[in-house]
């Protein structure tokens, strides 16, 4: 049952710490030259065999129309940056759309994610109440049931909620989080009850307590979750693919998707649509670069 | 009669009910819902519809173990069975080594970590949709990147991912280097928990580094490996989206697996019964592996 709990665990106690600081350990022992020298040329290799998908999305975006079985890295002969806006104004500008439906789908199930798991994680760190136990095992219980598993009653649930083709139908079945739950009442979990009655003592509501006090001090609890529900909802598939059917609702992925399978378009335009796809998940993770390590040592959520 | 009636209990005094104590559950009560309609209904419901025969439109009718039955001969099912236990083989074992081996190298004390941190990682933040689309790309039969390559070493070209031995392989492939930076992150968190002094102290005894790291590192890092091959095998049985965007299961079922199974009875050949009894199976495997890693480990794990 509380496999993520039990298994969790041990990377929770890094909690604090940031793995991007000099690490302890087997790093301790100095290396010789010759070490050092093996070390950069292996990383390197994985580093250019891990990148080079990438190179290859971008020389292919950049081929120009009649050279697509040329496959040299730089394209010949000459880059083709006009693909982008060829694949973009496709069809009176249909991606506009998606991506207009991506970020409200993504940006709408991130505060409501961020806030809902923000408010059960608080109450399960800091309330004693009956029944606390259970309800935390029944939520760690929804972690073993994934939505593949799922997907046909929900998609039959929201259909009778005549939820097919609205955002709500994709933003409400992934809002509910056991690991948001999870990783929120670990943070919180450090908070000093002190705190909280000392507010209570001046006469603040439970509701104050929680805007005034805790959620200041779980700033970077809260903004870890924050880029990790972004990141699940922003690069969703199934869901999506299921709930909308009608082009007017689809999302960047599936209209990708869409883009090759039903227009058959060309290799150059459908690697431009996606590199501009992955561009803010990219974005975020370049930029907030220590919280995904952190999140990830926090609770072992998956990206 | 007046020792009688000081006998009865006396009423107790009503403890006015405070804010604090119905707080808890008014925080908790949004997520529960969200659960209850999203993963504990559709739950019962799928447990349900496995024993009926429905269209999706009509009235499902009753039918018993039938659905059961007919998985056991049916071809589609077993195919994904065998491919789904092959890909969760193939792909979980070589990236928890290939991981741990990028944390040991990362974990050293190195300029530039964060650099090929940065590449290892980059591929897990974008979406499994872009992913299968680039590689599809390199593998495209006859002039893919892939195919090139292995012409430019003498290797005849290949068929990949229409080819019915490679093409599993070929996603295997594309898993692994989706899946690689997440685990070494994971790694990295396990190593970090390993105090410096073991190692002092092992250093003295005059331990070499091979010691070193099969009598210190990887028995202190059972945890985390446990970790990384519960999450590891979960995520392997429900993987999807390379597989329909890349090989679409095929050629016939060669690349077929148990998401894809269920996808395709329930949404393209409208069998939601019989596609409900293949989401019952999935869910009692997923189940299988996190009840046999708590009561194999549980102990052993425990904090």
């Amino acid at each position: 049952m509380a496999v993520q709990e039990t298994t969790a665990l041990p990377l929770e106690r890094e909690t604090g710490r940031d793995l991007a600081a000099a690490s302890e350990g087997e790093g301790r022992i100095p290396l010789s030259a010759l070490q050092q020298a093996i070390l950069y040329l292996v990383l390197g290799t994985v580093s250019i065999l891990m990148f080079f998908p990438f190179l290859w999305m971008i020389a292919t975006a950049l081929r120009p129309a009649g050279f697509e079985a040329d496959l040299s890295l730089i394209p010949r002969p000459y880059l083709a940056f006009e693909n982008f806006g060829r694949a973009w104004s496709f069809r009176g500008s249909v991606f506009t759309q998606y991506a207009i439906n991506s970020v409200v789908i993504a940006v709408v199930s991130t505060a409501l994610g961020v806030a809902l798991n923000g408010l059960a994680g608080f109450a399960f760190a800091k309330y004693s109440f009956p029944g606390r136990n259970v309800l935390f095992y029944i939520v760690l219980t929804t972690m073993m049931v994934p939505f593949q598993i799922t997907m046909i009653p929900t998609y039959v649930t929201i259909a009778k909620l005549g939820l097919i083709n609205n955002y709500w139908g994709v933003i409400l079945p992934g809002t509910a989080s056991a690991f948001g739950i999870f990783l929120i009442r670990q943070f919180m979990q450090s908070i000093p009850d002190e705190l909280l009655d000392a507010a209570r003592i001046d006469g603040a509501s439970e509701v104050n307590i929680f805007l005034r006090i805790v959620v200041p001090l779980s700033a970077p609890a809260l903004a870890v979750l924050a880029i990790f529900t972004f990141l699940w909802r922003w690069n969703d598939y199934l869901l999506p693919l299921l709930v909308m059917n009608r082009q007017q609702m689809f999302t960047l992925p599936i209209g990708v998707t869409n883009f090759i399978g039903e227009y058959r378009a060309e290799w150059s335009l459908v690697m431009a649509v996606s590199l501009i796809s992955i561009l803010p998940t990219v974005g975020l993770f370049l930029f907030f670069q220590r919280y995904f390590v952190r999140g990830i040592a926090m609770t072992g959520m998956k990206g | 009669m007046a020792a009688q009636i000081a006998a009865l209990p006396r009423p107790r005094p009503r403890r006015r009910l405070r804010q604090r104590d119905v707080i808890p559950y008014v925080f908790i009560l949004p997520n529960l819902l969200l659960f209850a309609v999203f993963v504990f209904g559709p739950m019962l419901f799928s447990f349900g519809m496995s024993f009926t025969a429905w269209d999706g439109l009509g009235r499902p009718s009753f039918t018993g173990l039938n659905n059961y039955e007919k998985l056991l001969s049916d071809d589609l099912f077993l195919t994904a069975v065998r491919n789904t236990l092959l890909y969760s083989f193939g792909t979980v074992l070589p990236m928890l080594a290939i991981s741990l081996g990028l944390a040991l190298m990362l974990n050293s004390r190195l300029r530039g970590r964060t650099f090929f941190r940065v590449m290892i990682y980059l591929p897990v933040v974008i979406s499994w949709v872009a992913a299968a689309l680039v590689w599809r790309l390199i593998f495209i039969h006859p002039s893919g990147l892939m195919n090139a390559a292995l012409e430019s070493v003498g290797i005849p070209a290949q068929l990949w991912t229409s080819d019915p031995i490679l093409a599993l392989p070929a996603i295997m492939w594309m898993s692994l280097w989706k899946g690689l930076g997440f685990y070494t992150v994971i790694y990295l968190a396990g190593l970090q928990t390993i105090p410096a002094t073991v190692y002092e102290a092992g250093m003295i005894d005059g331990a070499s580094r091979w010691q070193l790291f099969w009598r210190i590192t990887l028995p202190l890092l059972r945890p985390t490996t446990l970790f990384a091959l519960i999450v590891g095998i979960i995520g392997s049985f429900e993987v999807f989206v390379p597989v329909y965007l890349m090989t679409n299961g095929g050629p016939g079922y060669a690349s077929m697996v148990m998401v894809m199974a269920i996808y395709r009875s329930a949404f393209q050949t409208y069998q939601m019964g019989y596609a409900s009894a293949m989401a019952v199976i999935l869910f009692l495997a997923i189940f299988g592996v996190s009840l046999a890693q708590f009561k194999l480990f549980g102990r052993e794990v425990e904090y």
